[in-house]
């Protein structure tokens, strides 16, 4: 990926925030190009999740910008940030167990028809698209997601990202439920995501799926960038290294949390 | 699990097998009152109070049921039931009459207006001390049990309100506030032909999405039980006629020569029955086919979950206190047009009812999963055990002793059979 444009997509400037004295997210610049996988890595703790949130509207900051196509971008909701395409699946999946898979999908953009009722058959219809592309036989459209397999909810999670045309994807340990293929189908889904033109933030523990699919990694530690590096120039080890250490290999542009 | 043919028959008409057990023990505990009454209990008179009494607890259960839904309680409505008619039987009584006269026919009309306004204040004002305050919904309307209540007492200083406008008490029921034979078969029969086309409609929208569609004979035998169910009430209430006294009196009112045998004319269906059914019909649709009622599940499902898909939960949570406090107005027109006075004890222990009903009807406690007809169907059981037992001459202790059990026993139950669902 040497051939970019060279506005990025998404750029956090300076993010902070803090929890009571504790600096959650200190200081902290990130950016995301079209068509590019960034990896958050670090430990539990590190700030990964709270960064993200920021940026999907889920956390308030307390300081910096966001950047996005060149423009400071507003977000101080879930809402803000869907209207600027970002999409978010959540660690937690962030479903309501207790509706349906298309009403979790459309949850806060329903579909209504012309009397300004909900169009739940429409829905429904979009719903086995998406649903069909993701987990092709899948077909409980009308049970509860609390009913579904650990895999089914991840698709259900994944599918109402996609489905709304996002341009910047956010993915909170997308695979952590998953068995060995339902994994490599969504390696291959952020790789077809990837190819369209979005650009993905993917949050993981497994270096071995980081390191398979995401451009560059952004190594956090307490709260602050250790450093940026692209996957291709460093290996498992210099990882590691940043993240246990907090020690940059000569490769990576070192940032903040970086021990010298 | 393996189906058997009943699961198989309600799984094809998409019918629900809690709703149906509910009604098959609806069903027991009438015949079962009927026996030990020696034939009292499935009367038309009996049952056509019985419709009367359950209305004003299902219309509150109806909005108690999202209340629930959302993971919160309101136990105000009775307080605020006293409260609102209070206010509204002052309102008619003692103000609108110095500046209208006796008997305007605006007096109702301004009455229950000015009831229905304070009940979505009040309901507001709880709702927002929940929401935004972050207070516990148990707290706030804890407080608000014993505020209203205060309150209602402080309207007069105690004093009973009576007797009410003449419009007004048509909502309370009773020969008058019936809408006799003619009225009741047209309505019925609008009813049926309002539940064939729905079905007809869902089948075509079904049909152009492609979906998978009931057999054919489901949704016939689905129509047939529909306006069997209909046409049968309409025909009960049509055989309860009004008693000698309120005949002779509307003979002498309209110059009529009352026969020897007497005149039958029928009650028809009561209009606060009338009322709750269209209390119901609005509140089904509210939850399930409007945009609101899709958030209020989804927060009692997920709050965190609804507020990330950017759902402003909060504002959804005063808008079901505003609905509950709307709703508890209705309730408090009914309830003191039908006593025909307004007493600052109207209503007490209410709330304690109005949750049972919704209860029994399958809300859940821990939020997210509740019916509107659930909890009206709740309501009528509750109501059928209370006056049945009345029927039977059983004392008051005995009677909170079984409605008590009954309410425990029915939660267990209800435990049981979802626990072997999942």
């Amino acid at each position: 990926m040497t051939d970019r444009a060279s506005v990025p997509l998404v750029e956090m400037r300076d993010i902070s925030l803090a929890f009571g004295g504790n600096h959650a997210v200190d200081r902290v610049s990130v950016d995301l190009h079209a068509g590019e996988v960034v990896a958050l890595v670090g430990h539990n703790g590190a700030g990964k999740s709270s960064l993200i949130k920021i940026l999907s509207g889920a956390y308030p900051r307390d300081s910096g910008d966001i950047v996005i196509g060149g423009e400071t971008a507003s977000i101080a909701n879930p809402r803000d940030a869907k209207r600027y395409g970002i999409e978010t699946i959540y660690q937690t999946l962030a479903l309501a167990d207790n509706i349906d898979t298309a009403a979790n999908l459309f949850l806060g953009r329903e579909l209504r028809t012309r009397f300004g009722t909900l169009d739940d058959i429409a829905m429904e219809a979009q719903a086995r698209k998406v649903m069909g592309r993701l987990n092709p036989h899948f077909q409980r459209f009308k049970d509860p997601v609390k009913d579904l397999s650990g895999g089914q909810r991840q698709s259900v999670a994944i599918a109402r990202a996609i489905l709304f045309n996002a341009r910047i994807l956010i993915m909170d340990e997308p695979t952590a439920a998953l068995g060995p293929q339902e994994t490599r189908q969504v390696a291959d889904l952020i790789r077809q995501l990837k190819a369209e033109g979005l650009g993905i933030f993917l949050i993981s523990h497994d270096l071995h799926d980081v390191f398979d699919l995401a451009d560059r990694i952004c190594v956090m530690k307490n709260g602050a960038v250790v450093g940026t590096v692209r996957t291709a120039e460093v290996s498992k080890d210099d990882v590691l290294g940043m993240i246990i250490l907090g020690k940059c290999p000569v490769a990576a542009v070192p940032g903040r949390g970086a021990s010298r | 699990m393996r189906l058997n043919v009943f699961a198989r028959l309600f799984k094809s008409a998409e019918l629900d097998t809690r709703m149906f057990g509910m009604g098959f023990a609806l069903v027991l505990i009438w015949i079962a009152f009927h026996i030990l009454s020696g034939g009292l209990f499935l009367t038309p008179r009996n049952l056509w109070n019985l419709s009367v009494q359950s209305a004003p607890v299902a219309i509150m259960a109806t909005g108690m049921v999202l209340v629930i839904v959302t993971r919160n309680i309101d136990l105000s409505i009775g307080s605020m039931l006293g409260f609102i008619g209070m206010v509204m039987g002052v309102i008619q009584v003692d103000v609108l009459p110095q500046f209208l006269g006796f008997g305007h026919p605006a007096i109702w009309i301004v009455a229950l207006a000015a009831g229905l306004a304070l009940g979505l204040v009040l309901g507001a004002l709880q709702g927002a001390l929940i929401a935004y305050l972050g207070i516990p919904s148990f707290i706030v309307t804890l407080g608000g049990l014993l505020v209203w209540r205060g309150a209602a007492w402080w309207v007069t200083r105690g004093q009973t309100v009576a007797p009410l406008d003449g419009a007004f008490k048509l909502m309370g029921g009773g020969p008058e506030g019936s809408i006799g034979s003619a009225w009741s078969w047209t309505l019925g029969l609008f009813a049926c032909a309002a539940v064939i086309a729905l079905l007809a409609y869902g089948r075509a929208r079904r049909r152009q999405f492609d979906f998978s569609l009931r057999p054919i004979g489901a949704e016939i035998f689905l129509g047939v039980a529909a306006a069997a169910l209909i046409l049968g009430a309409v025909a009960i209430a049509n055989s309860y006629p009004w008693p000698m006294g309120s005949v002779r009196r509307y003979a002498q009112a309209n110059h009529i020569a009352l026969p020897d045998g007497g005149l039958f004319i029928a009650h028809g269906l009561a209009i606060p029955v009338l009322i709750a059914i269209a209390v119901g019909i609005i509140m089904t649709f509210l939850a399930t086919r409007t945009r609101f009622g899709r958030y209020v599940y989804a927060i009692g499902g997920n709050p965190e979950a609804a507020a990330l898909a950017g759902i402003d939960t909060r504002w959804v949570i005063v808008k079901v206190f505003m609905l509950m406090g709307l709703l508890t107005a209705v309730s408090a027109a009914i309830s003191i047009a039908r006593l025909d006075a307004a007493t600052n004890s109207e209503g007490t222990l209410a709330e304690l009812l109005v949750i049972a009903a919704a209860v029994i009807g399958g809300t859940s406690l821990a939020g997210g999963i509740g019916t509107v007809a659930g909890a009206m169907l709740g309501a009528v059981l509750m109501q059928s055990l209370q006056s049945g037992m009345v029927l039977l001459g059983v004392d008051t202790p005995l009677q909170n002793i079984v409605v008590g059990s009954v309410l425990v026993l029915a939660v267990w139950l209800d435990t049981l059979y979802r626990r072997r669902k999942t």
